[in-house]
């Protein structure tokens, strides 16, 4: 193999690992063999289709269409981290601002500041990172905040019989929830290079990038990510709480909840 | 007042999807009043009522002739502060709990005096406030709502989690508290001996969702 050709028979040959975890799963009757299939199926069908999508938007270099993609992404990034925070009430309204928001403000902040070019190929995988990340980290923050809610009924509604608005009962456990939206993240970060080698450097090192040149462009990305991660996840957890209560600043009841 | 302090009129609510008050009617006067109830007679949800922390389904609730609806939700806790049944303090001193509320609010609390009108002695304002029993941490609660110097106490089952002694401590504190501040309150209870003891004949029964 030589630089980024990739042969199908190279491919095939790859999936002799897969053919491992089938073993160990039969060895361990794990069940998971049918799985493991439809997972190298999917991922096979979803990657190519989506490679010829992204070279035909490469083609065109169309703005537009780069446009149209992000915000495709950005659509079904909202809908697959409400589908993970379905105890947030309406957090597909919070969602869509987060991801949106941050994948605007990273990407045009890239742009102004000359970090890469206004092109279809910088700016589609760029995108799709920055809005994979956020899309999990919103995920993340939100579901630790349905979590933080439902563990601190009690003291939420105690703090609003004081008269505290729904921000100032809300405010210890947002603040939680988006810490444990960026930690993983920030950690991911600080053991770069020593505990995992990240994609991006991996995968410009085996094309035939310069370390030096990988290890940048890894760079620029951990950093970027680092920013778009924690926009989304405060704008998922600043605007999410607010489902959780009423105009009158009164904490929503859960389903079913016991009458003292 | 001609109405008392509180009047519900045709008032319906639920909780968790399920009934919990009926069409109730429902005037009370100032000075302190027992809602007696078994579980389940929606008595908590009343109280929730009382500082708009709920919403009736149906029916008004008034206070002090006034519709909770049209007042300010933050500003009716504050005059109509709820002490609920379980204690529930932030992580801190006693001292940062006390001061909670007039702090929301950009107020200064009086700690010593509240705790000393909570039956808690002044040295208790360091203590960490999760170190405390519960009969002590119930304390703290009714010193933080007194912190607000509310114009109506709510009280839910204010001694359901103590002891025999310690209830009897608190209901001595609260008769006193009343009258010592010439203030209101309104307490729920299903037991008909307490209501008694801290309200004299001012009892008002509810059951089934109606008062009987």
């Amino acid at each position: 193999m030589s630089g980024v050709n990739v042969t199908l028979g190279e491919l095939a040959a790859a999936l002799a690992l897969v053919a491992i975890a089938a073993a160990a799963s039969l060895w361990r009757r794990a069940d998971l063999e049918a799985d493991l299939g439809i997972a190298v199926l999917r991922s096979f069908l979803q990657l190519t289709a989506v490679g010829y999508v992204i070279q035909a938007i490469f083609d065109s270099d169309s703005l537009w269409l780069v446009l149209a993609l992000l915000v495709a992404m950005v659509g079904f990034g909202a809908f697959t981290a409400r589908s993970r925070a379905r105890a947030v009430p309406g957090a597909l309204g919070p969602i869509v601002i987060a991801l949106g928001t941050s994948a605007a403000l990273t990407l045009g902040l890239v742009l102004a500041l000359g970090v890469f070019d206004a092109e279809a190929r910088y700016l589609v995988p760029v995108g799709g990172m920055v809005i994979g990340n956020a899309m999990t980290a919103a995920a993340v923050a939100l579901n630790r905040l349905a979590d933080e809610v439902s563990a601190e009924r009690g003291r939420l509604e105690a703090t609003l019989a004081l008269g505290a608005t729904a921000r100032q009962a809300a405010s210890g456990l947002v603040t939680r929830s988006l810490r444990s939206g960026l930690i993983p993240l920030i950690d991911q970060t600080k053991t770069t290079g020593i505990v995992a080698f990240p994609g991006v450097l991996v995968g410009s090192l085996v094309a035939g990038a310069e370390p030096v040149d990988a290890v940048r462009l890894q760079l620029i990305l951990l950093w970027i990510l680092l920013g778009s991660v924690a926009l989304a996840a405060l704008m998922a957890t600043g605007l999410g709480y607010r489902g959780f209560f009423t105009d009158a600043h009164q904490l929503r009841e859960p389903d079913g909840a016991p009458e003292g | 007042m001609a109405d008392g302090l509180f009047s519900l009129r045709a008032v319906q609510a639920s909780r968790g999807g399920r009934p919990v008050l009926l069409d109730l009617d429902l005037d009370i006067p100032e000075g302190m009043t027992a809602v007696r109830g078994p579980s389940g007679s929606g008595k908590s949800t009343l109280l929730r009522l009382l500082n708009r922390l709920a919403d009736p389904d149906g029916g008004t609730v008034a206070y002090a002739g006034d519709d909770v609806r049209g007042l300010d939700p933050l500003d009716l806790r504050r005059r109509v502060c709820l002490v609920p049944q379980l204690p529930a303090l932030v992580e801190g001193d006693v001292a940062h709990n006390v001061g909670l509320g007039p702090s929301l609010c950009g107020r200064d609390a009086d700690v010593a005096r509240c705790l000393e009108l909570a039956g808690l002695g002044e040295e208790y304002a360091a203590r960490e406030a999760g170190r405390l029993s519960v009969g002590e941490q119930q304390r703290v609660m009714l010193a933080r709502a007194l912190a607000l110097e509310p114009e109506v106490l709510l009280l839910d089952e204010p001694t359901s989690a103590l002891d025999e002694e310690s209830r009897a401590g608190v209901e001595r504190t609260l008769v006193e508290l009343v009258r010592a501040l010439d203030t209101s309150a309104v307490v729920v209870t299903h037991d008909r001996a307490q209501a008694e003891r801290l309200a004299g004949s001012n009892v008002l029964e509810l059951n089934g969702g109606r008062a009987a």
